[in-house]
């Protein structure tokens, strides 16, 4: 299915929601949501017979300037189309709901995003640092990331 | 049988473990042998590999991909050439194509060499790792030959490939193909339908096609629940839609489809295909450049692009986001293993220890993939 | 042994401080001389493990120390010995300490029992065959000492796999040796191996005796696998699960202990197998040589070697090429097929000796055409 089918289908379900649809340099296409209403139209997506994302590839944060965002390139085995949702949260206090309940894919990819980026996914059942050891100060990805001197006692 | 009392009881497996294949850190909660749930602790091998990305030029970082998946350079090689070339929308010239899907194609051998091997190693039968490790010194001098290295190899370019092949190349590679065909029934005759290996196999953590997509199982381990699903047939990259190949398929013909043994079995059968691949490829080899102009200076224009493709483990996938400037803005990798790794946690409930061993054997899992 | 005894309770008399001065250096003398051959046995049958296994793998082996690596022995255990004596802080130490002595006292203690040719006996016990299988029990004490002692979880699960393994393999072991002690009617390893001499050559081994001891043949060499740890069931030091079971703890010599003690093992079930189902210490050839008897019983030696030496050259075929079982799937190999097996093959052998009047297959087969 083309981005625009997509794209038209999602902003008839959700009015108000669907913010933009970027196919310019992108690949694939990424349609901006409001990122209050993830769970809803990640479900949608997965469940609707038409659409049928059934496969969470991917899972990104990204620091940009003014905002994060959230990536989630989504891929359906069924009809073989592809298309990447983003959200973008405010730098101060990025929250978003997971998605885990909807593609158990998820769990890890959104521990990782907590780990490296610092986004807190509300209601995920198991959101500890991943890669990182647990004592770890700050959040390795984040563009203003400074690296410590020390670490526990350790020179590094 | 009235149950009797037992406790409970808490086991490191790893990091330093015979088989936890690097360094992986498992939580046991067992009683007894069975084991109640094995919790995964990643991190232990994380270099920041996506944080260097963003601080080095975009062919600086081809020798970092090396560093992924070791035991699959080439094909880590190809997914992020292939990932910048469309990002910046460089053709890649026809006889490097060939070169690339060859070299891919026989690291794809060597790699699911090292996952028989080990596997056996696993499950106590320490012959077939010697095996597997001869077979693959033959690969890894072809790699030397064309490359000059024997594990990293970094020998893919953005827009091609680093130099033509060496002379006898082709020769030599045919030479170690027909050694090959046989050798893989030699290990099915020593291994594959030995009985206590597949009474160790089958029936044993069973992944349901389902459950494998929900949770991003790709590679063999998909294929091994009965999915056909090969991104080298559905999605053709490269030159891949030119070559003849069957994708292998776990069909439960010894236990259940998606048991340890199907996903083992799978890894045999694509050694074959590869195999029947690089014969192709060496037939149709064309003559002609093997790099495209790529200016010295590389600035891909802004945007951002997903790419994946099939490695040995699976769907690697690279996430590239270009502010057009020389370095990458962002570069996430998704790792197939570590997409692997997520269903295990679910798998490991109620299996034995020995069982335990064979999963995470039977799933090929690679740690400084997971890590990054 | 009994002799030189004999010969020192009649020259001297017998309670004499002198006659018993005599006897404990005799006794210190003679282990010392069983230890010392116990040790080179063991040395060189290291060295045979990894020639051979070198030979299985498509590789060499050890080819530097010595001629052809012979004395590669001799550096891992100067090595060994060499090597720090590592007591982690938390063992259990009296136990910890104890444990390999006690599995390498009982492996070397069974090398006096054994007939290696017609007077070539160190011991020779009327009990001899229960006392082996008595003494070779004991290294499983030692095993699940060394498993409990080291205070680690990989080091117990082992400890405690050796325990129920070992202990169940006990027991189809000793019932299919029963079949053979029902034809034989005695203990002694000299009397066992005497008893399948006879005009018919090999047939007279008791192998052939009747098809219920051919089967209890392979089923002692199955469960003896599984008594000595070897391959197919080598549960309690799975280098792939336990990273090596009861002895994950050890270094050094104490390791070396261990690693010595389970080749004395391996020598031991083999022996006898070869005692009480492949005839001992006797070819025909030898048997009618018209030799001096020295000549002849170095002979035998030979013989009775080279038979055991093939049964460990079997073992190690079968472990370098098997994988192995799960633990339950052991079990089950034991109780539910080994065992119901051995009982039927000693009611079947008794049978057979009631029926044809205790004669073999080879001598049934000679009445009926004479």
């Amino acid at each position: 299915m083309e981005a625009q089918r997509i794209y038209q289908l999602l902003t008839e379900k959700f009015p108000g929601n669907i913010y933009e649809l970027k196919e310019k340099a992108t690949q694939p296409a990424s349609i901006r949501v409001n990122p209050e209403t993830i769970v809803e139209i990640s479900s949608y997506l997965r469940d609707d017979s038409e659409l049928a994302f059934d496969f969470l590839m991917c899972l990104s944060a990204v620091d940009y300037p003014e905002n994060f965002t959230v990536v989630y390139h989504l891929f359906s085995t069924k009809h073989l189309h592809k298309i990447a949702i983003g959200v973008k949260l405010p730098r101060e206090a990025p929250r978003v709901h997971t998605v885990e309940v909807v593609w158990p894919a998820a769990n890890w990819h959104e521990r990782e995003a907590y780990d490296l980026m610092g986004i807190v996914f509300d209601k995920h059942s198991d959101l500890r640092r991943i890669l990182l050891p647990d004592d770890w100060d700050g959040h390795t990805l984040r563009k203003d990331y400074q690296a410590p001197k020390t670490y526990n006692g350790v020179k590094i | 049988m009235a149950a009797l009392e037992s406790e409970e009881m808490f086991i490191n497996m790893g990091p330093q473990h015979p088989s936890t294949h690097g360094v992986l850190r498992l939580m046991l909660r067992t009683d007894g042998e069975v084991v109640r749930e094995a919790v995964p602790h990643i991190g232990y091998l994380h270099r920041s590999l996506e944080k260097i990305a963003e601080n080095v030029t975009y062919s600086q970082f081809m020798p970092f991909t090396d560093r992924l998946d070791y035991l699959a350079s080439m094909n880590c090689n190809h997914v992020y050439a292939m990932a910048v070339e469309r990002l910046a929308g460089i053709e890649v010239p026809e006889r490097a194509e060939y070169l690339r899907v060859i070299m891919a194609e026989l690291n794809r051998i060597s790699s699911h060499l090292i996952a028989f091997g080990s596997f056996g190693a696993d499950m106590g039968a320490f012959t077939p790792f010697i095996y597997a490790i001869r077979e693959r010194e033959k690969i890894n001098d072809l790699f030397e030959m064309v490359c000059g290295a024997r594990l990293t190899y970094n020998y893919y370019r953005i827009g091609g490939v680093a130099q033509d092949l060496p002379e006898g190349f082709v020769g030599k590679t045919r030479e170690f193909l027909d050694y090959f065909e046989p050798k893989v029934k030699e290990y099915n005759r020593l291994l594959s339908w030995n009985k206590i290996f597949l009474k160790r196999l089958t029936n044993i953590a069973v992944i349901k096609p389902e459950e494998a997509i929900a949770y991003g199982v790709t590679g063999p381990n998909l294929r091994g629940s009965g999915v056909k699903w090969d991104l080298r047939k559905n999605e053709p990259y490269s030159v891949y839609d030119r070559f003849e190949f069957e994708v292998p398929v776990g069909t439960g013909e010894k236990g259940t489809v998606g048991d340890c043994w199907d996903r083992y079995w799978v890894r045999i059968r694509e050694m074959e295909e590869s195999v029947r691949i690089i014969r192709q490829a060496l037939d149709r080899l064309p003559d002609g450049e093997i790099r495209a102009k790529v200016p010295r200076v590389f600035k891909p224009p802004e945007g951002e692009v997903y790419l994946r493709a099939e490695n040995p483990r699976g769907d690697l996938g690279f996430y590239l986001v270009s502010d057009g400037s020389t370095n990458p803005y962002r570069l996430k990798i998704r790792a197939p293993s570590f997409c692997t790794m997520s269903i295990f946690r679910k798998l490991s409930q109620g299996l034995m220890v020995a069982d335990l061993v064979a999963l995470i054997g039977s799933l090929d899992i690679i740690l400084p993939e997971i890590d990054r | 042994m009994q002799f030189a005894i004999q010969w020192l309770v009649d020259k001297f008399s017998f309670l004499s401080p002198i006659s018993i001065l005599l006897l404990i250096s005799l006794m210190f003398i003679v282990g010392t001389v069983v230890l010392l051959l116990a040790m080179l046995y063991e040395g060189l049958g290291t060295y045979a493990l990894r020639k051979i296994g070198g030979d299985i793998q498509v590789r060499i082996g050890p080819n530097r120390v010595g001629p052809v690596g012979l004395l590669q022995f001799l550096a891992d255990g100067v090595k060994l010995f060499l090597k720090e004596d590592i007591v982690p802080t938390v063992v259990d130490k009296k136990l910890f300490i104890l444990a390999p002595f006690i599995t390498f006292a009982a492996s070397c203690a069974a090398f006096v029992a054994l007939s290696y040719s017609d007077r070539l006996v160190i011991s020779n016990l009327n009990i001899g065959l229960f006392y082996l299988l008595a003494i070779s029990s004991l290294v499983v004490i030692g095993v699940i000492m060394a498993g409990w002692a080291s205070n680690s979880k990989w080091s117990l699960l082992g400890g405690m796999r050796a325990a129920a393994q070992i202990v169940s393999y006990e027991i189809p072991i000793g019932l299919s040796l029963l079949s053979v002690i029902l034809i034989t009617q005695s203990l002694n390893m000299g009397e066992i191996i005497r008893s399948q001499s006879g005009g018919w050559g090999i047939l007279n081994w008791h192998i052939f005796h009747n098809p219920f001891v051919f089967i209890s043949f392979f089923i002692y060499f199955t469960a003896a696998l599984a008594e000595v740890n070897q391959t197919p069931f080598d549960l309690p030091e799975t280098e792939s699960e336990l990273v090596a079971g009861y002895f994950t703890e050890y270094s050094g010599m104490r390791f070396g202990f261990f690693f010595m003690a389970e080749w004395g093992e391996i020598f031991i079930v083999s022996a006898i197998a070869v005692t009480l189902f492949l005839g001992g210490w006797q070819l025909p050839i030898i048997n009618n040589l018209d030799i001096h008897i020295y000549l002849k019983n170095l002979l035998q030696l030979g013989v009775f070697l080279g038979k055991t030496f093939l049964l460990i050259y079997l073992m190690l075929w079968i472990r370098w090429t098997l994988p192995r079982l799960r633990v339950d799937q052991i079990m089950y190999m034991c109780w539910k097929v080994l065992l119901p097996f051995a009982f039927f093959n000693i009611i079947g052998t008794g049978l057979w000796l009631l029926i044809f009047k205790g004669k073999g297959i080879p001598e049934l087969v000679i009445q009926l055409f004479s």
